[in-house]
């Protein structure tokens, strides 16, 4: 078969399934068939658990099944460095958190750039808030910055990581409210907190999440949201208490940057009606996230000013150069 | 906790996911690669449509059961099919090069029922308490437990010591490669990204002890293991009357997994090394501890299925996991939105209580369970040619290695640390010390610079790590395990009709 006259033929009915098998790829919609969802961290963390309240929505709405997989390694670097190696025909995403993808490459070389990451939604946050355990003698929030001020540096605050969202709201607090307190970094949330109930220190830098897992066994002193937490109505915001700061850590999904425009906004438009659902958001609140809806559209607004705001505080704290 | 709760565990369905659950787990953590925590992770959605006590069932079974079946690799091929039969690779393999495979394996899996069984009695009964004492446990204790574990290292290598020694520090070099989990440096990749994740301790495990060991089957044309006689069944009478001779060691090596499994963090192949540790420093004279002893099989299978029980107990109590597959079971909690933590107990308390009762009828379970398994796992590798048996481990190293994190890089890590694992082997280092010194690096390394970080914010530095309770026992402990081979030595050198 192999003669000059029918290789041409036999050429055009290779590239003619190959244009095919190409266009039936473009025009099908996202999901096809089942989607991976690439975790770049252990299972248990927040950033499972608000994934895995995702995947049942998933499958209600779309018909696929939504895969969990787990990419630990480096603080979440092994799993962002290796997002645009994945396939890029819309099946597979990853998790992003911020600030991890702005502070990470800004500090080191970790293998990959924030702008490398493909961001298309931010679905939500873990406000930050000090939480300390609930037989402290710190009451209120002014209890625990008197006592910093009094003793600098001897007020220790556990924390998830180093220079995470733990650590750079400690950075900015202990800016705001002029005085010296000392960070303890811990593997995780799990880790931050058993120290804070086991009184190795005497406060942590946490989320709202932590508060609601732990119930009564901790305290929260103040969130860092711009208004009170459903689940905490008696937690006074820092805003209220004179310090200008609301955030946490956020968490959206990106797609690797092959994929086309079309799966961008298909995967936004997915992760926003699930984020919609009404049930599934008083879910999320009832474990202690706070919602967020930054879509593709308004995403580079959105990291801009995270950027600025993340970097300057890690700068001065010479986090980074 | 009445009745009901038991019978509520009884049900042909929560019994039909104990047994399932068991099989399962045993058979993925008899692969090596694949690990407790993949096979809990795997079956997760399954769980979904369960009602919460049939999901913790069938997720406590099939993680006790992958504990269990690790020690089928560890004994038959001297890899470890889950990090926490580590240290029943040390009598394991040689007991099968002894011919006694079938005996180890039948010791493996008494020693596992009865550790699993304390495990998870104390989880019933005493959880409250136990809870309380993982609290205690600061970054100091962590620390110190570390180098506790480093210094077993040193007296498991007494032919060797040098050599146990650096293969300890290679193995916390190694641990130091990639991003530093609480400074965020970047250390010792050298630039390459196959190296920011850093060196995965599953996929150094397989690396170390698997690739030698098939390495070595292709040197030679004799047979993997020799039966010692043709000998059919796995001896079931013979090995419960080894475990029963032995009653002492397990009970004190299924209360030492208990204890080290509640400290979240600490897992299954601390256990197993303090245990044996204990079990060798109270061997009667006689016994050859590292040349193919029972009672050391015995004292790590009991601590690390142990360690299941004990780590539900900070899961269950604080919502804080206890081990790896312990933080997947409480995702999958939070979606069928249970709330774990303080509140668990008197909200859910027949939740609760149902699944300690299916996590004990699944671990009584194990026994015929395993031992069937454990015959048929003991044939096929001892009959199997070379020819199958080598690319069919091969082909699962690589697999399982790759499953950890979906990552090449774990696979390369994989082959090169074998490479490296086989040439040191010829030089006389194990590859134990290795992967101990990879995996209680950073718990030392953590614990020293949080305890440090404290005691020196509030001027404590001295008091911090010499002062508090739990640590001078742990010290103390290193000492005596640290002194006790020379002290022996001594002794026996003054009686020398007191040796065999």
């Amino acid at each position: 078969m192999n003669t000059p006259r029918t290789f041409p033929s036999s050429l055009a009915a290779v590239l003619g399934a190959v244009a095919l098998g190409l266009a039936g790829t473009v025009i099908a919609e996202v999901p096809e068939k089942q989607v991976e969802y690439v975790i770049p961290f252990g299972p248990g963390g927040e950033s499972d658990i608000s994934a895995r309240l995702q995947q049942p929505y998933f499958k209600e709405k779309f018909g696929q099944d939504m895969v969990i997989t787990y990419k630990p390694g480096g603080g979440g670097a092994l799993g962002w460095s290796q997002l645009n190696d994945m396939n890029a025909d819309g099946h597979s995403i990853m998790g992003i958190n911020l600030p991890h993808i702005i502070i990470q490459p800004a500090q080191k070389e970790v293998g990959y750039t924030t702008e490398d990451i493909t961001a298309i939604h931010m679905f939500h946050y873990t406000p930050d808030a000090i939480v300390v355990n609930a037989s402290s003698p710190y009451e209120t929030l002014a209890d625990l910055v008197e006592d910093a001020e009094t003793n600098p540096g001897k007020v220790t605050l556990s924390g998830s990581g180093k220079a995470t969202a733990n650590h750079l709201a400690q950075i900015r607090f202990d800016e705001m409210a002029g005085i010296e307190t000392t960070y303890v970094p811990f593997k995780g949330t799990g880790a931050a907190v058993t120290a804070l109930l086991g009184n190795q220190v005497k406060a942590e830098w946490g989320y709202t999440t932590v508060g609601a897992t732990q119930g009564d066994q901790v305290r929260l002193l103040a969130v860092a949201m711009e208004e009170r937490h459903p689940l905490f109505p008696d937690v006074p915001t820092f805003t209220e208490l004179g310090y200008d700061m609301v955030g946490g850590a956020y968490r959206g999904i990106a797609v690797p940057s092959g994929a086309d425009e079309a799966t961008r906004t298909r995967w936004a438009d997915m992760i926003a009606e699930i984020n919609a659902d009404e049930k599934f958001r008083q879910q999320m609140l009832d474990g202690g996230f706070a919602m967020l809806d930054v879509t593709y559209e308004g995403m580079e607004a959105f990291m801009q000013e995270r950027s600025e705001e993340y970097l300057k505080t890690a700068r001065d704290a010479g986090l980074v150069k | 906790m009445d009745l009901s709760h038991f019978l509520g565990a009884l049900t042909p369905a929560n019994l039909a996911f104990a047994l399932f659950g068991v099989v399962a787990g045993t058979v993925i953590g008899s692969i090596p690669g694949l690990t407790a925590t993949m096979a809990v992770a795997v079956l997760v959605p399954l769980t979904f449509v369960l009602p919460p006590e049939s999901a913790l069932i069938l997720l406590g079974a099939i993680y006790t059961g992958a504990i269990y079946g690790g020690a089928y690799a560890a004994i038959l091929l001297n890899t470890p099919g889950t990090p926490s039969a580590i240290a029943t690779t040390f009598d394991g393999y040689p007991m099968a090069r002894k011919g006694q495979a079938d005996l180890a394996i039948s010791v493996a899996c008494y020693a596992s029922v009865t550790g699993g069984l304390v495990g998870a009695l104390s989880l019933l009964f005493l959880a409250p308490p136990l809870s309380r004492i993982a609290l205690a446990f600061g970054p100091v204790e962590y620390f110190w437990l570390s180098v506790f574990g480093l210094s077993l290292i040193a007296s498991l290598s007494s032919g060797n010591l040098v050599k146990g020694l650096a293969g300890g520090a290679l193995g916390m070099l190694l641990s130091c490669v990639g991003i530093a989990e609480i400074s965020s440096d970047v250390r010792l990749t050298g630039g390459s990204r196959t190296l920011v994740g850093g060196i995965e301790v599953v996929a150094a495990l397989i690396g170390l002890y698997c690739i030698p060991v098939l390495i070595e089957m292709v040197s030679t044309p004799a047979r993997h293991l020799e039966p010692a006689s043709d000998v059919r069944g796995i001896r079931f009478r013979d090995g419960a009357l080894v475990a029963w001779r032995s009653k002492l060691n397990l009970l004190r090596s299924s209360v030492i997994g208990t204890v080290v499994g509640i400290l979240p963090g600490a897992g299954g192949s601390v256990a197993g090394l303090v245990a044996y540790s204990e079990a060798r420093r109270t061997a009667k004279p006689g016994q050859r501890f590292g040349e193919g002893e029972p009672d050391g099989v015995m004292a790590t299978e009991a601590a690390n299925n142990a360690t299941v029980g004990g780590g539900f107990v900070p899961t269950l109590v604080l919502g804080i996991p206890g081990t790896p597959p312990d933080a997947v079971i409480l995702g999958a909690l939070m979606v069928q939105g249970v709330r774990t933590g303080p509140a668990l107990f008197s909200q859910s308390g027949s939740i609760v209580y149902t699944f300690i009762y299916g996590l004990l009828i699944a671990t009584c379970l194990m026994l015929p369970v395993g031992l069937l398994i454990g015959r048929y796992a003991y044939r096929s590798i001892l009959h199997f040619p070379k020819a199958v048996l080598v690319p069919t481990v091969g082909f699962m190293t690589i697999i399982g290695t790759y499953a950890i994190r979906n990552s090449l890089s774990d696979v390369a890590i994989m082959i090169g640390l074998g490479t490296l694992g086989w040439v040191l082997g010829r030089f006389g280092y194990a590859a134990s010390p290795i992967v101990l010194g990879l995996i209680l690096g950073p718990i030392a390394e953590q614990g020293f610079v949080q305890a440090w970080t404290i005691g020196a914010a509030t001027d404590e530095l001295g008091a911090m790590f010499f002062g508090r309770p739990i640590s001078l026992a742990i010290i103390a402990f290193t000492l005596l395990s640290v002194a006790w081979p020379a002290v022996r030595a001594r002794r026996s050198a003054i009686r020398p009709d007191a040796t065999s």
